[in-house]
């Protein structure tokens, strides 16, 4: 081996935490670093382990080892073992027969699954959840089980549960041997709670059950239970638990706990001063941390006292945070708190499956612990009221009910004292953060991520971290402005009036004229929005500050190719019209997919094709669908009463009147909409940004309603009312949103967050209250008067069409990086 | 700056066919070349065409504008809007990404990319 005057830290296990220690240590410098991996790839992130099966790769999970291989500092040998440790000689000896002389030794060797000792654990369909490996033989499994079993109901199993709903297995059961779900974590009524979110999604629950036996021939076939009950299921995922890895620790002499767990004093020594562990594998204090951050704070420790220093490992508070299948789980403090040491409040709400705890010491004065589950929004305060011992308001219930009198939310952030710790993952204090908006001008998330690492880690204390920078900028007095970007000291509102005014018409002149800097991939798409509100001039002649897709006038996708929707009116289309849809799908070789709007997406266009694709469909008689455009998207109709027995009016032409009065306008941000024929509501109408139900007398009028990741029903606007005045209250509907809505803010988020909320919007819509309604009705018949299809102009203008090139110095070359994969006898776009 | 790597100067395409305050692809000897012409500024500025995000040829197609009170030019990825210093390559996002740029020369109406060797 080289001769190195650095002494040489051999670190067995490359999990979370022995990846911290090394990047840690080569931070601090001095040592020469040589890491052991028993798994064949990089570091990676457990936490989210579960999102590989929405879509992560196994790359996007990877930790970064930026700067580690510079000045040969750490030496990675990646799926080779360490089998024995030879403490005399201070020697370590790996499988694949490597033989190094340590200085110091780090064992992170972390935790394996449970399996308990069941008859039959080792037949076909029965996994544990631990690494991806594991996660890939379930991933490979699943296809052919209709019914799968999660064993232990704790927080890995329910994670394991959702990997299995999403790997879409019909029947979910999770089997769990307490009487409640994540015993260590929440009480019996949080878990009831919980239970009832849990079943409606679809997960069956069983608990209080003991499982004696894994049976079937060779495969799993059913579980049989200690209460004499059988469950049939065709796979099995066992959580129940982790075990330290301490066998090469017990192999080496190391005291070890009875229970598993190789002991280490408060600096994470073992019983030989040059041996350390940290992580899963330390039994420290008597417990075993099954948790990252305690073993970060574990890697951090041992740096620190091999740098010189003697810093301690005090234990650690096992308060966490977590979203479980959509459902907010969280518990801090001591959460099973009883009386007499302390005072309960408890508030629950079974219709919307909130439970909140709070447990109070005797005096009322200090926040000692609690539970959240279903709404934990209140966590990072409620955590940081414990830590800090800060005391508690006259009215403790207002810490979980909120405040009722109307206080801004986030406004108790700065009452934190300057030490408080607000990232955990990162050790980053409220002080740290302060004086970073403050002196380093860190007045976002990106640029506080880059200047602290404040919420690189986990990502759960990015709120807070949010409420301290803003709440740090008005404590000093800086009005904080709901401006568009840096380059624009205006709010979008502000921005449409001064175009509209001052009749400006292109991005530059705003530029110059209100703006400093160059712009930028925020301002200039809302820019091109209110120029193309204001003047309905075709986008085309401004490109480049267009968003993307506005740019090519198509959606892109993985692997830069494009996808084309041709506007279906209504959702009603002649079979002349599919006939072309399928001869052009078939001469660019498209995958063709019907939309949730009612119409036909074809995907995988190449950027040099889509004018010959367009110039065909409109020869057909078609248009643009804007589907790449913050503009008005469909009008979902149901058949009515043209062929319904139920239908009460003709549903589908009015949906193709009204989709073709607002077709190319645009908006802050996409438009949708729906008419159904009957209060049966078969177009969903509801749930767009405007719908309209046929009623006996008329038509109803709901507006601001939502799909999307925060579903929100449209609200009642107007009552029976006829077509004429559906269109006019829709016009100033329409216009009061896109002239004084955010950017990138639907119609819901825009009521949401109105003053006066419904009632203000049908006062100003209905009763004119603000005697707009004539212009505006006025400014929407001139966009509806001017509208002209943009593919059509851009097809015969050669111009125009030389812009759709992948290489401009070889136009009819094609991207030779995009490559198709096959699916069901259609293309699909490559993985990234 | 005295360097001892010469570069070679490549003819790319010709100026009208780079949008104004705009970027397009070229193909120089198999690589994919991104060139943006800031009109505004009346500079140009080259980068590779691959996102190293997740890796996809797309910087092309991206918006240009500017970072901060010294207007460093920059270059916003169309798939998730990661941002890149059109000057150093360097990603402005937070993250460590970073694009390999080249020299721009406009002579007459055409654009040459310097390619060190």
């Amino acid at each position: 081996m080289k001769y190195t005057a650095k002494p040489v830290v051999v670190v067995v296990g490359n999990g979370m935490v022995g990846h911290r220690f090394c990047t840690r240590l080569k931070a601090a410098g001095g040592f020469r670093i040589i890491l052991f991996g028993e798994e064949p790839r990089p570091a990676y992130d457990r936490v989210h382990l579960s999102e590989y099966f929405n879509g992560k790769s196994a790359a996007d999970l990877s930790l970064p080892m930026t700067g580690w291989f510079e000045d040969e500092e750490i030496a990675l040998h990646l799926g080779d073992p360490i089998r024995e440790i030879d403490r005399e000689r201070q020697l370590v000896h790996s499988s694949k027969g490597l033989s190094i002389r340590y200085d110091y030794l780090i064992l992170a060797t972390g935790s394996s699954a449970f399996v308990p000792d069941l008859p039959g654990v080792e037949k076909e369909g029965v996994f544990v959840y631990r690494t991806i490996e594991d996660l890939e033989k379930i991933k490979a499994y699943a296809p052919r089980a209709m019914s799968g079993a999660v064993m232990g109901g704790g927080l890995l199993g329910l994670e394991a549960a959702k990997a299995l709903l999403d790997l879409g297995i019909p029947q979910t059961h999770v089997i769990e041997f307490a009487s409640r779900l994540m015993p260590r974590q929440i009480d019996s009524a949080g878990s009831h709670t919980l239970e009832s979110s849990l079943k409606q999604l679809g997960l069956q629950l069983h608990l209080n059950k003991s499982t004696l036996a894994i049976e079937g021939r060779d495969r799993i076939e059913s579980l049989q239970f200690a209460d004499d009950s059988r469950l049939a299921v065709d796979m099995l995922v066992i959580s129940a638990g982790i075990r330290p890895r301490d066998e090469l620790a017990r192999l080496a002499g190391l005291t070890v706990g009875t229970r598993g767990g190789i002991l280490v004093n408060e600096r994470l020594q073992t019983s030989d001063r040059h041996i350390y562990a940290i992580g899963e594998c330390a039994l420290v204090h008597g417990n075993i941390y099954g948790l990252v951050a305690p073993g970060y704070e574990m890697a951090d420790v041992v740096v620190n006292n091999l740098t010189g220093g003697n810093k301690t490992f005090p234990g650690f508070d096992m308060s966490t945070k977590l979203k479980l299948i959509g459902q907010d789980v969280a518990s801090f403090g001591e959460p099973f708190a009883a009386e007499p040491d302390c005072r309960t409040i408890v508030f629950e709400d079974r219709h919307k499956g909130v439970y909140k705890r709070i447990n109070i010491s005797p005096d009322g004065k200090y926040l000692l612990g609690g539970v959240l589950v279903g709404d934990a929004s209140a966590y990072n305060i409620l955590l940081q009221t414990v830590n800090n011992r800060l005391v508690l308001p006259p009215n403790p219930e207002d810490l979980i009910l909120g405040s009722r009198g109307g206080a801004v939310e986030g406004a108790g952030v700065m009452s934190l004292p300057d030490e408080a710790l607000i990232c955990s993952c990162e050790s980053v204090t409220k002080a740290a953060i302060c004086s970073a908006v403050m002196e380093k001008e860190a007045t976002t998330i990106d640029a506080m991520k880059k200047c602290t690492r404040a919420g690189t880690g986990c990502g759960g204390c990015i709120p807070l971290v949010k409420d301290l920078i803003s709440s740090t900028l008005s404590a000093n007095g800086q009005y904080v402005r709901n401006v568009v970007c840096e380059h624009f000291n205006h709010s979008r509102q502000e921005l449409f009036d001064l175009v509209k005014l001052h009749n400006v018409r292109t991005y530059d002149e705003a530029l110059t004229q209100w703006g400093k800097g160059d712009g930028c991939e925020v301002c200039k798409p809302v820019l091109a929005s209110i120029l193309a509100s204001c003047w309905n001039e075709t986008i085309v002649r401004q490109a480049t500050i267009q968003d993307s897709n506005d740019r090519y006038l198509a959606n892109i996708q993985k692997g830069g190719s494009y996808s084309v929707v041709p506007r279906i009116p209504g959702g009603e289309i002649t079979p002349e019209k599919l006939i072309v849809l399928g001869k052009v799908a078939k001469k660019y070789n498209l995958y063709t997919k019907i939309t949730g709007g009612q119409r036909i997406d074809l995907f995988g266009a190449h950027v040099g094709d889509l004018p010959a694709i367009w110039e065909e469909l409109i020869e057909a008689g078609f248009e643009s669908g804007h589907a790449y455009g913050k503009a008005l998207r469909t009008v979902k109709s149901c058949v009515g009463s043209t062929w319904c027995r139920f239908g009460l009016h003709d549903s589908v032409s009015f949906a193709i009147g009204i989709e073709e009065r607002y077709r190319g306008i645009r908006a802050p941000h996409k438009l949708k909409g729906g008419v159904s024929g009957c209060i049966r509501e078969c177009a969903e109408a509801q749930s767009k940004d405007f719908g309209i139900i046929a009623t006996e007398k008329g038509w109803n009028l709901y507006v601001c309603g939502n799909g999307g990741s925060k579903p929100q029903h449209a609200q009642l606007l107007a009552v029976d009312i006829d077509k004429e005045t559906c269109i006019k209250y829709l016009d100033r509907f329409l216009m009061f949103y896109i002239r004084t809505a955010d950017p990138l803010s639907r119609t819901a988020t825009w009521l949401n967050k109105m003053d006066g909320g419904m009632s203000y919007l049908k006062n100003v819509v209905i009763n004119d209250s603000l005697g707009m309604a004539a212009q505006w009705e006025q400014e929407m018949q001139a966009l509806v008067d001017s509208y002209t299809c943009e593919w059509k102009e851009v097809v015969n203008n050669p111009e125009l069409r030389k812009r759709f090139v992948h290489f401009v110095n070889a136009p009819r070359k094609k991207d030779p990086g995009l490559e198709f994969a096959e699916l069901r006898g259609q293309v699909k776009a490559q993985e990234w | 700056m005295n360097t001892l790597t010469t570069i070679h100067w490549q003819l790319a395409c010709r100026v009208d066919d780079v949008p104004q305050d705009g970027g397009a692809c070229v193909l120089l000897g198999g690589e994919q070349i991104a060139i943006y012409r800031f009109t505004r500024r009346d500079q140009w500025f080259a980068t590779q065409n691959l996102c190293p995000h997740k890796q996809q040829m797309a910087l092309s197609r991206g918006m240009i504008g500017s970072h901060g009170e010294a207007c460093e030019p920059k270059v916003a990825c169309p798939f998730h809007k990661k941002t890149f210093s059109l000057l150093t390559g360097e990603c402005l996002s937070g993250e460590d990404y970073q694009l390999q740029t080249y020299p721009v020369k406009i002579k007459g109406d055409r654009v040459y990319i310097g390619i060190s060797a």
